[in-house]
């Protein structure tokens, strides 16, 4: 049996699968049935300052390569999802299980707020969502999109954590992601999480419509497979931090080629959607057969393989 | 992804309630599942199955998208994406079928899957007033239809109502209890509103029957991804419902609860 033990800054996960935000992350009771399915982290659903409802339905659809959503970051405020989060601490705490909050903000003094808040329920590390695709009307270009207004929030973020390691999650549709990464880990990111969604669009040809209610939304799933392995491969080229590695990952499989390119973790979310919950255990367990087959005994062994 | 149905019949059930029957077949739906139906620019809401083949769906007016739909007629077309969710899953050979309102809508299809097994079927139906029982004189015609011939089973229906317009004055927890003195069924399947099933549950319990309860949430993704369709923590304790148990993927029908 390969030694399926991952080293993530400080922290040691009991397998490298971290549940990815947005999936599920939206209660203790969600977060521990994650977490006893098999990951070795969970990641809550981002939160903002304040409670949003979110985007009208629909709000994803399955298509022929994955899936396409534009929830639009329903949380219910960072005061109430630092309650959430520190009951969820606790009950993931017997388990070995790494809880990771997520957080959002619309402005670089917002975001500073909600981390401060955030940092109080002591997630063992906070991962900052500068790159959620779905809400641009409100909001405006999403800070991952440019290295000066990257580092102006995570520099923020940072001395509002009060030394809690972050992780920012970075978009996928940017021309160079590796001077992001680089632009981030300067301003004190301590990891990077690789990719969002891809920003997309589906139409329905009777309709003559936008699916979604939202009309753009993220893809993911497996048509993002590539697009992110790209993205983490370029990233690890660049920088010297952990990544969770985070795009299409539906096998164990999926999981190796994601380590293969660099990765430290590695997201999984659409998978939960066709697989079930269950996936999250399952992914981990075919990681473990593929070592095998292969002949890898730890995660080092096959990490970066690919660089 | 949503696929194209063209309306063919609809039936105006009550005075808030059509049936609408499509074009064609949901393939693979179970009676308890559900399908999201979308009408562009107005919006996506879950529907059980009242029919598979084909597809039908029972709608009640309560909001703009509910009368979006109504305002439909033969020929339109509606875009569903489906079937989604944990349906009804029969066992043993009498079953009894448990209806509050508009959550008869998913037990036409349920009796017809289980007659056509040769099961036999009590059917209680729960309302406020007559105006609001619905499908009585479906399943009524599910029991004469099947009386005619001597080797098939037969359906009970019993009706209440809170005023006692129509059957029995009371609840339809009433009408379970001498359902199962009558006759003592295998299982109990139910449907309706979430003070109904809780009690109910309850009833099961007492009588060491197992239950089957379709539950009603805000359905969002309908993927089991968006984390939005939990029940209440006091309902799914009452209902004895697993933590973490979503209704659009994991129900909404909880199985051996």
């Amino acid at each position: 049996m390969p030694d399926l033990t991952c080293d993530f800054l400080n922290l040691k996960l009991h397998n490298p699968i971290v549940l990815a935000s947005g999936i599920l992350g939206t209660s203790a009771d969600l977060l521990e049935r994650a977490a006893l399915a098999g990951a070795g982290a969970v990641t809550a659903k981002s939160c903002g300052p304040a409670p949003r409802a979110g985007h009208p339905n629909p709000v994803a659809v399955e298509w022929e390569h994955g899936l396409i959503n534009a929830i639009g970051l329903s949380n219910p405020g960072a005061e109430e999802e630092a309650r959430m989060l520190a009951e969820t601490r606790a009950r993931l705490e017997p388990l070995g299980v790494v809880l990771i909050a997520s957080i959002f903000a619309g402005t670089v003094a917002e975001f500073g707020d909600v981390a401060h808040i955030i940092a109080r329920a002591r997630p063992y590390l906070i991962e900052v969502n500068i790159s959620c695709p779905n809400v641009a009307d409100e909001f405006g270009t999403p800070f991952a999109a440019t290295c000066e207004s990257a580092a102006a929030v995570t520099e923020t973020v940072k001395r509002n954590v009060g030394g809690i390691p972050i992780s920012v999650k970075l978009a996928p549709n940017v021309p160079n992601i590796g001077r992001i990464a680089a632009a981030a880990v300067e301003a004190g990111a301590d990891a990077i999480t690789a990719v969002n969604t891809m920003p997309g669009m589906l139409i329905n040809a009777e309709a003559g419509r936008p699916v979604l209610a939202n009309r753009v939304g993220g893809l993911s799933g497996p048509a993002l497979k590539p697009i992110a392995l790209r993205c983490v491969y370029e990233i690890a080229r660049t920088v010297r931090v952990p990544i969770i590695g985070t795009g299409g990952v539906i096998t164990g499989r999926d999981a190796a080629e994601m380590l293969m390119a660099g990765a430290t973790a590695v997201g999984v979310g659409s998978a939960v959607g066709t697989r079930g919950v269950t996936a999250l255990g399952s992914i981990a367990a075919e990681l473990a057969a593929f070592m095998t087959q292969e002949g890898y005994p730890t995660l080092e062994a096959l990490r970066g393989l690919a660089l | 992804m949503h696929q194209t149905f063209t309306i063919t019949e609809v039936h105006t059930e009550n005075y808030r309630t059509k049936t609408f029957i499509f074009d064609r077949a949901l393939p693979e739906a179970q009676p308890g599942q559900y399908v999201m139906a979308w009408l562009p620019d107005v919006g996506e809401k879950p529907f059980s199955i009242a029919g598979a083949d084909p597809l039908a769906l029972m709608v009640v007016v309560v909001g703009p998208f509910s009368e979006a739909l109504h305002r439909l007629n033969v020929g339109d077309r509606v875009w569903v994406r489906g079937p989604l969710g944990q349906g009804f899953a029969l066992r043993g050979r009498h079953h009894l079928l448990v209806g509050g309102g508009y959550g008869v809508a998913p037990l036409l299809f349920l009796a017809r899957t289980a007659l056509a097994a040769g099961h036999t079927v009590d059917v209680c139906i729960g309302a406020r007033t007559a105006r609001d029982v619905l499908l009585a004189g479906a399943f009524e015609k599910e029991a004469v239809s099947n009386q005619l011939s001597a080797v098939s089973p037969f359906i009970v229906v019993r009706v209440t109502t809170d005023n006692g317009s129509m059957g029995e004055k009371g609840l339809v927890t009433q009408a379970v209890e001498a359902a199962i003195a009558a006759h003592r069924p295998d299982g109990v399947y139910a449907c309706g509103p979430v003070p109904m099933l809780t009690a109910l549950a309850q009833q099961c319990r007492v009588h060491g029957l197992p239950y089957q309860c379709s539950w009603e949430a805000h359905l969002r993704c309908g993927l089991g991804l968006c984390g939005s369709c939990e029940l209440e923590t006091s309902t799914r304790q009452a209902a004895h419902i697993p933590a973490g148990w979503l209704v659009c993927k994991d129900g909404p029908v909880m199985r051996d609860g």
